[in-house]
């Protein structure tokens, strides 16, 4: 893996490159890593992500706890590792245990043998030894060391503790290694600046290829956020790339990216999709239209709205993702009503291709030097007019 | 008439022809997938086509009730509501209506049944189903018939044969679209030869583009199932496509094309992935089994499909019933094993190598030689010798 920064504006937001071994092409960052479930995207199926726009698409979180049912660390391994076993050859596989949307981290039952997960096989709890057997039998291009996140709630000395054991497993997987696959050593520290900056410094001086951080989206303000992210990367060598976890709204995406992260794992996709909403905001940098009716968002749209139902146009007109292409609004009010998952693949897929362009806009943004500039022109476009929305108060408090 | 129907090969009864209708020019025999909503639950237009679909069934009762004919004519039919290029059937309506509703009841006018959106009395006559499916615009659309259990026995089946012929001049009557949706017929009759056989008759005299073979695959039994689509076979036109609704498994469509029939649909294929059930050449597969789960070989290694090209036993057995992928993954299989039997048949048939390609289909499924004697029975009415697979008279 190598990763080069190529432009910074405002000091802290970087416009990076990342080479894996895996891609043919060179992937620019600030970049997304699409959700999966067992190494394939929840809906869309593996012959239509080529569909995608490449490479920013080629990046893919992996959780190793997925596999825990129904699949053996030694079945992997026989069948060749993640590539081989999920038919993807031209990606790049990024694997870290926490999965925001069904592998949550349960910091009252992680202990000091191992991290504790709830996952809808109940609760696991995966030691660094398990952890490094699982990395060498996957393969991932890259991959985190294990950590212990909690919540911003806790007490401060669980937090110190935490900090303490995730150093502790970090040294603790490595010493497993040799794994193939460039290490990102996990930085925590909940919701204390100097426990953050202490973990960060302390990360800092291990051999790692790039950082991982976590304990984010885990019950912090969206207030005393970008303190945080600051106490952290500001510790950090510039030229390695950092990867968050838990940042799912595209403003919380937009604090990552001011606080130079340059990776980042979202569960945006995912809930806009169940929710049956699509991405509607423009891609081309033009300003969002205030709305005409109070409580609507702007940039997206919830299909099983009734005034959908006779609405032949595309959910985007003029954008290229498969369903823009070839299905309609109407079509798919219908497949939501009579609850058919092709609704759901097909919002998948227009969802995934619109949120890889708003990475694109703020990669533009950065290398035109107005990054803070689109951010604040960003965020306040959601609130113009508006009174309140509804539809978002629930992702916001994940 | 709105549909061309050429024989290019034969054996003995069975037929590989070109169907060509007004949106896709089709080959024969061939299996139509159920596309119940306006979708094949899981899988996109376009896999589809790669697939190798050449026609879709959409089910009447469920586009009627959501999101109505009325919407989806306005929208310009069903093929651009749901972006489907090649060919559509739809069904009329009546069957679902009496396996699906409470107190649906038949009688002259038609189906009677209480709404199921307010409880409200409804009727679904001859004349409503046509219009229904003039709405949706289908390449195919079927007339609505009494269709009874071939369990049950009694005058109610002579009763139902005979209102199945007053209402398909109903239903001729009541078809605005002659010139590009065409009308099939269906032959009642449960497993009584005679009954068939004035249907058929009377439904003959009527010049349809089509017909079909109903009231079976119901839960009679084979043998009685294979003798009845052996009657219809040898009594329908020849130059007019056959189609056995409801059918089925691959055996039974092997069999059916054997004695004459073209055209099958079943839900089975897409029902039976989504509980992790695979379609391979012995039989089935069943991947939910805990000894999937070190199994690293493909579904099928003699499959072409991109599941069987890219996966193994024990990730698919990870992600099904667990997972939508699973789904997706399975119907795409078993719907591309059901596209790839159609295709197998048509050509066999064509370059004359049939009978070697029903024993190789049996040999498969039957490596024992234990082929089921209904099977054998059949085949013997089909003129396919199929000596070599069944023991005690295998060579090797």
């Amino acid at each position: 893996m190598k990763f080069v920064v190529k432009a910074l504006s405002n000091g802290t937001a970087r416009a990076g490159v990342l080479h894996l071994d895996s891609v043919a092409a060179a992937i620019d960052t600030p970049s997304l890593l699409l959700s999966t479930r067992k190494g394939l995207p929840l809906f869309t199926s593996p012959d239509l992500l080529s569909s995608f726009p490449s490479p920013d698409s080629r990046l893919l979180h992996v959780s190793p706890l997925h596999f825990l049912e129904g699949l053996s660390i030694k079945t992997i391994s026989k069948i060749g590792g993640l590539h081989q076993l999920v038919g993807l050859h031209d990606c790049g596989f990024a694997a870290f245990p926490r999965d925001s949307i069904q592998c949550l981290p349960e910091a009252t039952a992680t202990n000091k043998t191992g991290a504790s997960f709830e996952t809808p096989c109940g609760r696991l709890l995966i030691k660094p030894a398990e952890y490094m057997e699982m990395m060498s039998s996957m393969k991932p291009e890259l991959w985190a060391t294990l950590a212990d996140e909690v919540p911003a709630w806790v007490s401060d000395k669980r937090n110190k503790t935490s900090v303490d054991r995730t150093i502790k497993w970090l040294d603790e997987c490595i010493a497993l290694s040799p794994v193939s696959g460039a290490v990102f050593g996990a930085i925590v520290g909940g919701s204390s600046l100097e426990e953050r900056r202490r973990c960060a410094q302390e990360v800092a001086t291990r051999n790692v290829s790039g950082y991982w951080i976590g304990g984010f989206g885990l019950a912090e303000s969206m207030d005393e956020r970008p303190a945080l992210l600051n106490a952290v990367t500001e510790a950090l060598p510039e030229e390695k790339p950092r990867l968050i976890c838990g940042l799912g709204l595209p403003e919380e995406i937009l604090q990552g990216v001011a606080a130079g992260v340059d990776l980042f794992e979202s569960t945006y996709i995912y809930h806009l999709t169940l929710e049956g909403f699509a991405l509607t905001f423009p891609l081309d940098g033009t300003r969002i239209n205030a709305p005409n009716v109070a409580g609507i968002d702007p940039r997206k749209i919830n299909l099983r709205a009734t005034v959908f139902r006779k609405d032949a146009t595309p959910i985007v007109e003029g954008c290229l993702c498969y369903t823009c292409q070839n299905h309609t609004r109407a079509y798919i009010n219908h497949l939501l009503n009579v609850h058919e998952m092709l609704a759901q693949i097909l919002l998948e897929i227009h969802n995934t291709h619109h949120f890889l362009g708003f990475f694109g806009l703020i990669r533009e943004a950065i290398k035109a030097g107005r990054f803070e500039e689109f951010r604040k022109d960003f965020v306040r476009s959601r609130y113009d007019g508006l009174v309140e929305d509804g539809s978002e108060p629930v992702l916001l408090a994940r | 008439m709105a549909l061309r129907f050429e024989v290019l090969g034969r054996f003995n009864r069975a037929r590989a022809a070109q169907l060509t209708l007004p949106h896709f020019e089709c080959q024969t025999p061939l299996f139509m997938p159920v596309g119940t909503q306006g979708t094949i639950k899981g899988l996109t237009t376009n896999q589809l086509e790669d697939i190798g679909c050449q026609i879709i069934l959409g089910n009447t009762y469920h586009l009627a009730l959501r999101p109505t004919s009325e919407l989806i004519d306005e929208l310009g039919g069903l093929h651009k509501f749901m972006n489907w290029p090649r060919a559509l059937l739809t069904d009329s309506g009546g069957f679902q209506m009496v396996s699906l509703l409470h107190l649906a009841d038949i009688t002259e006018k038609g189906v009677t049944f209480q709404s199921p959106v307010d409880g409200k009395p409804m009727l679904l006559t001859p004349e409503e189903s046509i219009q229904i499916q003039n709405r949706i615009g289908a390449d195919i659309i079927m007339a609505l018939d009494d269709v009874v259990k071939t369990t049950i026995t009694g005058p109610r089946i002579e009763e139902a044969m005979y209102r199945t012929l007053r209402w398909i001049d109903r239903c001729i009557a009541a078809h605005k679209r002659p010139h590009d949706q065409n009308l099939f017929g269906i032959v009642q009759g449960g497993l009584d030869p005679v009954l068939r056989d004035i249907c058929v008759r009377g439904l003959v005299d009527r010049n349809l583009p089509g017909y079909a073979i109903g009231g079976l695959a119901g839960g009679e039994d084979k043998d009685s199932f294979w003798r009845v689509v052996a009657q219809c076979t040898a009594a329908l036109p020849e130059d007019k496509p056959r189609y056995v609704m409801g059918v089925g498994y691959p055996l039974d469509i092997v069999v059916c094309s054997a004695l004459g029939a073209d055209m099958y649909d079943c839900v089975y294929p897409t029902r039976t992935a989504r509980f992790g059930t695979a379609l391979v050449p012995e039989g089935v597969l069943k991947l939910k089994h805990n000894a999937m789960a070190k199994d690293t070989r493909p579904i099928d290694p003699t499959c072409a499909c991109m599941v069987c090209k890219n996966y193994t036993r024990a990730y698919i057995h990870s992600l099904v019933t667990k997972d939508a992928m699973g789904s997706q993954l399975l119907s795409y299989h078993n719907l591309y094993y059901m596209m790839q039997l159609s295709r197998n048949l048509h050509s066999s048939i064509v370059e004359g190598k049939f009978p070697e390609f029903v024993c190789n289909f049996l040999q498969k499924m039957f490596p024992k030689g234990d082929v089921p004697e209904w099977v054998c029975n059949a085949m013997e009415v089909a003129e396919i010798d199929i000596s070599s697979c069944c023991a005690p008279f295998r060579k090797d």
